[in-house]
């Protein structure tokens, strides 16, 4: 209980009325949450209900779409992710993304993974070659892929894609790590053995998933917010969310009477 | 109905048989008239009484013209292609695609006269013995005109690397720069070595900017500052009508057209292959 | 209904692994800001390379236009348009080189046509996913390639000598027309690929045949696309020099063409051979300057319709 309540003290995100327009229609509506460190908050709601185009503004990778506006604010670490202090490029940096459909570079695992140190200028190849360790170590990929390291990253399979995009934005030391339905695109083995991926690692980083599975949401997350139509209808604890919402339209959601 | 299309469509065959048949043909009368020693050596001077038909000098000046060209095409066509493809927001797309294409319409006449009138005496300004005919505008004009075709067709390419790819690298903090070197262009560099081939082909065919601007002479030279004469300007210069019709001169002219069209159609199968057989997969 | 998963017990063992191993170097943040201010430095001043090497092509243009137009001051005027071809420059008049140029277009116009959309109707329809369709397809991709003089020298051999058409509008026509075929039988190509396959089942259901459908149906649609291709073929054959050289046509004409058999010139050519003698009569550069401001306008005018027929006329679907 005391930790929860120091860790929430100091969130790594907090959201600020934050509203988002995709030239005239409106796609996000005034959305106030705090995302806390070392947790996984997962983010539910019928299809259209702003969850993808949410999780994208955290990174600001919402900002790629030409007639997109955005109002309110975002604060990392309380600094608003819009200043002039932290630049777009130090923001990813820190908060990495795995998309929905797994995307390596045409490239070998190798090159894929310490794509991101090397833009940073990392040279030396030892070091290079430790990062990949521990990278693939961490995203649970190495002891598969360890002996073909050279190979084209598209050879493996789509879970095993996956977990290497997943090495590959853990391999620049990020804080957090946002998920866009990591699993929605992976058969049921290779989500488990994602969703097992994603308890060992919310020991050293924060995790936003975006999820369109409930069930996905209750095994492994610890926060959860409900979305509807752009607007940010509850967030609480998951089993409070799963078991006793507290808002009717939660509820109906929960229990399958839409979405 | 159908018969009368198929006929029409055969009509496309017939002309690349046509095209084939004519030149081998009086190419080969040329080749049996002409020793092969004498064809391939640096000796032309077709008009002589005593002529002599080495046609080193024209694919020479060709490859030389065609060198200057890519130098300029290649560099600002490419720089434009990432611009376009990966810096500039639609809007200035809006403005600059249009412009490129307009350069790409304009007849190539107009760029000979543009080379002539223009660049030519300018270039003589800066480069004390420029001659007035010479290899180095006419080259230079040529890589102008190619510029909208590299710039059209490597943004194609580049284009058609899937968008998560992109995202994929933007995601993981890299500046567009790093992108555009780093994830797009190697994805790309199938179709993008492609487009230089096919510039390349357009080149080495080109033919009013040289004959206009680099002049007849047939002496085989490196330096670009005198005038030379390609492939292309030698079958210009020869057709209107200095050499009467079944002489060896007259069939020369056939022999040269047949290499350049064995250049060009070589070029154009080489492209085709590069763009399919090492296409990414994506 | 919902219970929170479990790390499973395979996992368990996996975790004390990660516990033991060193935590990747991370990477310091203060020494990447600076790295990161260079690679932002290096990533704007590459946009500002790549913008300037983009706009050398509007630069390029202008200064062509400039050049061209204010060479052609005081010689581009009604005279100019209506006069005979002189040998004294003073007295010349493009009358005769521009109706020259309209009769090649009257012949290359019909025969592309013809030509280009029947090949792309028996491409398209009638042997789609055939080996005979990758043979043509083959075919015109490569005739596009070639270099235009080969077409004139195409030209010289079967219309200006086995057809004994010499170096009259019908030859230099149908020269032209082989020449440009490629850019309307892709352009028709893909008109009629547009053309969505619910509107040709439709009529195949009211009981038309083939050809019905093409002629009642697909056509009619495509017809804007196909115009267009038309367009950039005529504008395309309007400019070309070398076939037109090769087949000999000569430098000065009198007569103002009658018919298709008779000799002609037409505007690229007097271009180019004012162009080759303005050495030793400087006022040709003038006279040259003036016919390709003519020929420019005249294209430009061509686009400029093509553009309204594709955007008034094309039904998107």
């Amino acid at each position: 209980m005391i930790n929860e309540e120091k860790v929430l003290s100091k969130p790594i995100f907090s959201v600020n009325d934050l509203s988002l327009w995709y030239g005239e229609e409106q796609a996000l509506k005034k959305i106030n949450l705090s995302i806390a460190n070392n947790q996984v908050t997962a983010i539910i709601g019928p299809s259209g209900c702003g969850k993808s185009t949410f999780i994208k503004t955290l990174n600001r990778m919402v900002e790629n779409i030409p007639i997109v506006k955005v109002d309110g604010d975002i604060l990392y670490h309380q600094k608003s992710v819009f200043s002039n202090e932290m630049s777009v490029e130090e923001l990813r940096t820190r908060v990495g993304m795995v998309f929905q459909k797994p995307n390596p570079f045409p490239k070998s695992i190798y090159e894929n993974v310490v794509y991101g140190p090397k833009i940073h200028g990392i040279k030396d190849k030892y070091l290079l070659m430790e990062i990949a360790e521990n990278s693939l170590k961490r995203a649970a990929l190495w002891d598969e892929v360890k002996d073909r390291l050279k190979k084209n990253a598209l050879s493996l399979s789509g879970g095993q894609q996956q977990r290497l995009c997943i090495a590959r934005a853990l391999a620049v030391s990020p804080d957090v790590l946002l998920m866009d339905e990591p699993t929605s695109a992976l058969d049921p083995i290779a989500t488990g053995r994602i969703e097992d991926l994603i308890l060992d690692l919310k020991q050293e980083y924060t995790i936003v998933i975006v999820t369109h599975s409930m069930q996905q949401a209750a095994r492994i997350s610890d926060k959860t917010a409900f979305f509807l139509m752009g607007e940010l209808i509850e967030y609480d604890d998951t089993q409070k969310i799963f078991s006793n919402p507290t808002n009717k339209k939660t509820e109906d959601y929960i229990t399958g009477r839409f979405g | 109905m159908p018969i009368f299309f198929l006929g029409m469509a055969s009509v496309s065959i017939f002309t690349t048989f046509g095209i084939a048949a004519t030149l081998i043909v009086d190419a080969f009368r040329f080749f049996s008239e002409v020793p092969v020693g004498q064809v391939f050596s640096t000796n032309l001077a077709p008009l002589r009484a005593q002529p002599s038909f080495g046609i080193l000098p024209l694919i020479n000046a060709t490859i030389i013209v065609t060198l200057i060209a890519m130098l300029v095409a290649i560099p600002i066509g490419l720089s434009a292609a990432i611009f376009l493809s990966q810096f500039a927001s639609p809007r200035l797309r809006k403005v600059l695609k249009p412009v490129l294409e307009v350069l790409a319409g304009i007849p190539t006449i107009v760029y000979g006269f543009f080379a002539y009138s223009f660049v030519t005496p300018l270039l003589m300004k800066l480069i004390p013995d420029l001659g007035a005919k010479n290899a180095l505008s006419p080259g230079i004009v040529m890589g102008i005109m190619i510029i909208p075709m590299v710039a059209s067709l490597s943004e194609d390419a580049m284009n058609a690397v899937p968008i998560i790819l992109k995202d994929g690298a933007l995601a993981l903090g890299s500046t567009k720069l790093e992108v555009a070197f780093r994830v797009i262009i190697p994805s790309a560099i199938s179709g993008i070595i492609a487009s230089f081939v096919l510039a390349v082909s357009r080149a080495i065919g080109e033919t009013m900017i040289v004959t206009i601007a680099s002049g007849s002479s047939k002496v085989l030279t490196f330096d670009i500052k005198q005038s030379m004469q390609t492939m292309t300007s030698y079958i210009v210069e020869f057709t209107s009508g200095d050499a009467a019709s079944g002489t060896t001169g007259y069939y020369s002219l056939y022999a040269v057209a047949l290499i350049l069209f064995i250049f060009t159609l070589g070029m154009n199968l080489l492209a085709q292959y590069i763009s399919k057989r090492f296409r990414e997969e994506y | 209904m919902f219970t929170q998963r479990q790390p499973s017990i395979r996992k368990k063992a996996s975790i004390g692994k990660l516990d033991l191993i060193e935590a990747a170097p991370k990477l310091n943040i203060e020494i990447n800001r600076n790295r990161i201010a260079r690679r932002l430095i290096l990533n704007n001043s590459m946009r500002i390379v790549f913008l300037i090497a983009t706009s050398l092509g509007i630069v390029i243009l202008a200064i062509l236009l400039y050049r061209i137009i204010t060479d052609s001051i005081g010689w581009l005027n009604l005279d100019f348009l209506r006069g005979n071809l002189s040998i004294f420059p003073e007295r010349a008049g493009i009358k005769g080189v521009i109706i020259g140029s309209v009769w090649l277009m009257l012949i290359v116009i019909p025969v592309t046509l013809v030509l280009g959309v029947s090949t792309a109707i028996y491409l398209e329809e009638y042997a789609a996913e055939s080996r005979f369709q990758t043979l043509i397809k083959v075919n015109i991709s490569n005739l596009a390639s070639v270099p235009s003089v080969i077409f004139g020298l195409l030209g010289l051999a079967v219309f200006g000598r086995m057809l004994n058409l010499g170096s009259s509008i019908l030859s230099g026509g149908l020269t032209l027309s082989l020449l440009v075929l490629p850019i309307i039988v892709v352009a028709s190509q893909e008109a009629i690929k547009a053309v969505p396959g619910f509107l040709r089942e439709a009529s195949y259901a009211m009981g038309a045949d083939k050809w019905m459908t093409v002629r009642k149906v697909v056509l009619p649609v495509a017809l804007p696309g196909i115009l267009t291709g038309s367009i950039l073929a005529m504008s395309r054959a309007i400019g070309e020099t070398a076939p037109l050289v090769v087949l000999g046509i000569p430098t000065l004409i009198l007569r103002i063409p009658n018919s298709v058999m008779d000799d002609f010139t037409a505007l690229p050519i007097q271009i180019y051979y004012w162009t080759l003698d303005t050495v030793l009569t400087r006022e040709y550069a003038n006279l040259a300057a003036a016919t390709i401001v003519v020929l420019l306008a005249i294209l430009f005018g061509m686009n400029a319709i093509a553009i309204i027929i594709r955007n008034k006329f094309e039904t998107k679907f």
